[in-house]
């Protein structure tokens, strides 16, 4: 509420009244999605992001990965058109204006693609740096925005993936995880590059999102890891086909089917992230605490020293 | 005579020492040292080319520095592509003063700067396709080029561009070689891996390309000069000198040169090194494959000429020695005169050196050749071969420095008093504001040639008017002069 009234401009100018004013202003949070590649960060972000705009919120996406798949379902597009791309076109970033790279698409939601090269060329990482420096010039974030979501490529390859959560950026992390052995071991390794940027900035890790893949004990298994990083599973999200028939048509489930039971569910994931308080500086664990935890859960052997560097074939022999 | 004594000049080192931190301290000294003549392995002494020390202002270039400015850059009938953002190409263009004849812009190339100039978006999606399409408009444009290399800047080597697979294709398509050269700067402590970088690139796409070629005529003279880049036409005071002794100059490597001189000397009788630091590679290549000798030589005042001239016609028969002999007794009563005239005003006057390539050393004898006395030399990026070679040159008790700091090389400077500082541009200005007599020895200040007869007069005019220039005695106040300056000579008129 920046609009006073002359008569009213004593009591706004009370510290009180001010910080509340600033509260208002920085109350836009700016949140990050990152896992491994394929366990459905976008379709999980596009989701919860549709459930927080049912809910009023404005929201911006910006998709950071060259695939350029982070808010097709929102634009019901293909792909859209990205800053990348967009600005080769017209011969660099700066002959960009902002309404040609971001499109408004279901519930009000704000979509950006940074984009980036076709695979093994060029520098994907600069395409990220350039298209949210860029953002930040034009004003994209001025907006009364209340949730920024970055949509990050699997890894937090270089420095360019790294800088949605640098100074000022997204600070709160969510790792999309499920019971699956890479996918623990991927969530693991971001928390380490967490606590790089956490020492140094704000960033805080916000919790895991577990996406279901139907393995064992998965509920429980998530919630140890979550224990063991310091952090929460702030949902679990079960599997639905749902989410795929509303994928074919390019459709977020609560756009496609809001009465179905997974809609409720990316509600119920909306609502945890605007009630969440617990950010952390994360404690990853080392590679026999995860071994273990593995063990536990008996997604894994106990380790067998005699069986180290042998081959089927002498296997049988020794049979 | 040197100007300090051992202990003074051990003394000097660890006081300039002293003001390093401890770890920078124990680095600096081992690059340090007090030349003694009797030892035989420099690496006992000083070591080199290694990383500099951050924030001591080194002079050091990059490894593009020391393919594009140094080998590839003067092959004048080629195009040079900086590949990569537009700053590399522009500052490192025209600066070297490598002459040539042509016609610049249809024939010849040397002046001009040709960049791919990327932008954000070549970083982005890669530079493949515009390097692709760049050499085509080279080809339009300039059919007349001969080849084309592809000089890598720091971006390239970063975003992993495949420089080889467009040069391939390209050199296909336009039938003309295009040598991809990956100096990305990044590479290595100095340019001298650029060089390296360099040679091999010219080892790999263009030495081998007359292997099993008869067409050329070769004779029983023909030689090559290596490492000559003809700074203000210095391969051209030298060539004569060697055709003069009755020797076929096929090559020039690489000032005022061509790429099919390149491609014909695998076909010459003997290879001569001036530069040994940035083409001793190709050399050692050619000695491998190709069985051709390879020999020193140095060119810098009649003293080193005669011996080199002496050297060189050993190689070869009775008639190239008795020519050596002939063309050392033409030239005596030239370099006799230049001696006669500026020796008197030189004499005894005390140089220090800090250079690059082969001149920390080669210069020293044409100093002599005038009655100076280099009394501190170093150089910003050499390997210890160099300093082997430079020891023997160098008096007893003189300084060693190797990639010397800014405030190394001013205290130095301030504790033996030289005569003449001769260095490059970084340091000219700082020493003549120090009141110092200062030439710079890269780009022979705007002057040259140096080498051979001709260049020796040149060079000791230069010097001349450099150390005897009424300027310095201005550098005090007048009313804070003493009237004894008065007397002091003019320089001479050349």
């Amino acid at each position: 509420m920046l609009c006073c009234m002359v008569g009213e401009h004593e009591i706004l100018s009370t510290p009180a009244e001010r910080a509340l004013t600033e509260i208002h202003l920085m109350a836009m949070r700016q949140c990050a999605i990152y896992g491994k590649g394929g366990i459905g960060k976008s379709t999980t972000t596009q989701n919860l992001v549709a459930g927080l705009a049912e809910l009023g919120k404005k929201v911006m996406i910006v998709g950071c990965d060259p695939k350029a798949d982070s808010t097709r379902l929102i634009l019901h597009a293909k792909a859209q058109n990205t800053i990348m791309q967009m600005a080769a076109d017209a011969g660099s970033v700066e002959d960009l204006e902002l309404e040609d790279v971001l499109k408004v698409g279901y519930g009000n939601i704000k979509c950006v693609e940074s984009g980036g090269p076709e695979p093994g060329v060029g520098c994907a990482g600069r395409g990220v740096i350039t298209a949210i420096n860029f953002l930040e010039e034009e004003g994209a974030y001025e907006d009364d925005l209340d949730f920024v979501f970055y949509d990050v490529l699997g890894d937090v390859v270089c420095g360019g993936f790294a800088m949605p959560i640098r100074e000022n950026k997204a600070q709160e992390i969510y790792i999309v995880c499920s019971g699956e052995m890479m996918a623990m071991f991927a969530a693991n390794n971001i928390a380490k590059g967490i606590v790089k940027y956490a020492s140094s900035g704000s960033v805080r890790l916000a919790g895991l999102i577990c996406n279901s893949r139907n393995t064992a004990r998965e509920d429980e298994l998530i919630m140890e890891l979550a224990r063991q990083l310091g952090t929460q599973m702030i949902h679990f999200v079960p599997r639905d086909n749902v989410v795929q028939r509303a994928e074919i048509r390019r459709m977020t489930v609560i756009e496609y089917d809001p009465k179905s039971k997974q809609a409720q569910e990316y509600r119920d994931l909306a609502n945890k992230i605007i009630e969440n308080k617990k950010f952390v500086i994360p404690t990853p664990i080392s590679m026999d605490a995860l071994e273990d935890l593995l063990m536990d859960f008996g997604l894994m052997d106990g380790e067998d020293e005699s069986i180290v560097g042998k081959t089927a074939e002498e296997e049988a022999v020794a049979a | 005579m040197s100007a300090l004594t051992r202990e003074e000049a051990q003394a000097l080192i660890q006081e300039v020492l002293e003001v390093y931190p401890e770890k920078a301290k124990k680095d600096r000294a081992k690059h340090l040292a007090v030349n003694d003549q009797s030892v035989e392995q420099s690496k006992k002494c000083i070591i080199s080319n290694r990383k500099s020390l951050p924030g001591v202002m080194t002079v050091r270039g990059c490894a593009y520095a020391g393919s594009k400015g140094v080998v590839w850059g003067p092959i004048k009938d080629m195009v040079h592509i900086s590949h990569g953002p537009v700053g590399c190409g522009a500052y490192s263009r025209a600066g070297r003063r490598n002459y040539y004849v042509g016609h610049t812009g249809v024939n010849t190339f040397g002046t001009m700067n040709f960049t791919s100039d990327f932008q954000e978006k070549d970083i982005v999606f890669g530079g493949d396709k515009k390097l692709d399409k760049l050499i085509s408009e080279i080809e339009t444009l300039f059919p007349l080029s001969k080849g084309i290399s592809v000089q890598s800047e720091c971006p390239i080597g970063l975003i992993g561009d495949d420089i080889e697979a467009v040069s391939k294709k390209k050199s296909k398509e336009l039938n003309k070689p295009v040598v991809p050269v990956r100096c990305e700067g990044f590479r290595g402590v100095s340019q001298s891996l650029g060089h390296h970088i360099a040679n091999d690139a010219i080892r790999d796409w263009v030495i081998g390309n007359r292997d099993g070629d008869e067409s050329f005529q070769t004779g029983p003279y023909d030689v090559a000069v290596i490492g000559d880049y003809n700074i203000g036409g210095d391969a051209w005071s030298s060539r004569i000198l060697l055709e003069e002794m009755g020797l076929r100059v096929v090559a020039q490597w690489s000032g005022d040169g061509t790429l099919s001189e390149m491609e014909l000397t695998s076909k010459v009788k003997l290879n001569l090194i001036h530069c040994y630091r940035s083409m001793n590679y190709i050399s050692r290549h050619m000695e491998e494959k190709y069985g051709i000798p390879w020999m020193e030589y140095n060119f810098f005042g009649p003293t080193k000429i005669a011996e080199s001239l002496r050297k060189i016609a050993a190689f070869f028969d009775e008639t190239i020695q008795a020519n050596a002999e002939q063309v050392i007794a033409k030239y005596q009563a030239e370099y006799d005169a230049v001696i006669a005239k500026y020796r008197p005003r030189l004499e005894g006057k005390k140089v220090m050196l800090y250079v690059g390539g082969l001149r920390p050393r080669h210069v020293i004898g044409a100093y002599e050749d005038l009655g100076m006395e280099v009394v501190g030399t170093g150089y910003e990026f050499a390997h210890n071969d160099d300093y082997d070679r430079t020891i023997k040159e160098m008096g007893n008790a003189t300084l060693l420095y190797d990639d010397i700091t800014g405030y190394e090389f001013e205290e130095f400077v301030k504790k033996v008093k030289p005569d003449l500082i001769g260095s490059g541009i970084k340091e000219k200005y700082i020493f003549q504001k120090m009141g110092i007599p200062f030439r710079q020895m890269h780009s022979w200040d705007y002057s040259g040639p140096y080498h051979g007869y001709d260049g020796f007069a040149i060079f000791a005019r230069d010097m001349d008017m450099t150390i005897n220039n009424p300027c310095w005695k201005k550098l005090q106040a007048p009313w804070l002069q003493s009237s004894e300056q008065d007397a002091t000579p003019q320089a001479a008129s050349a």
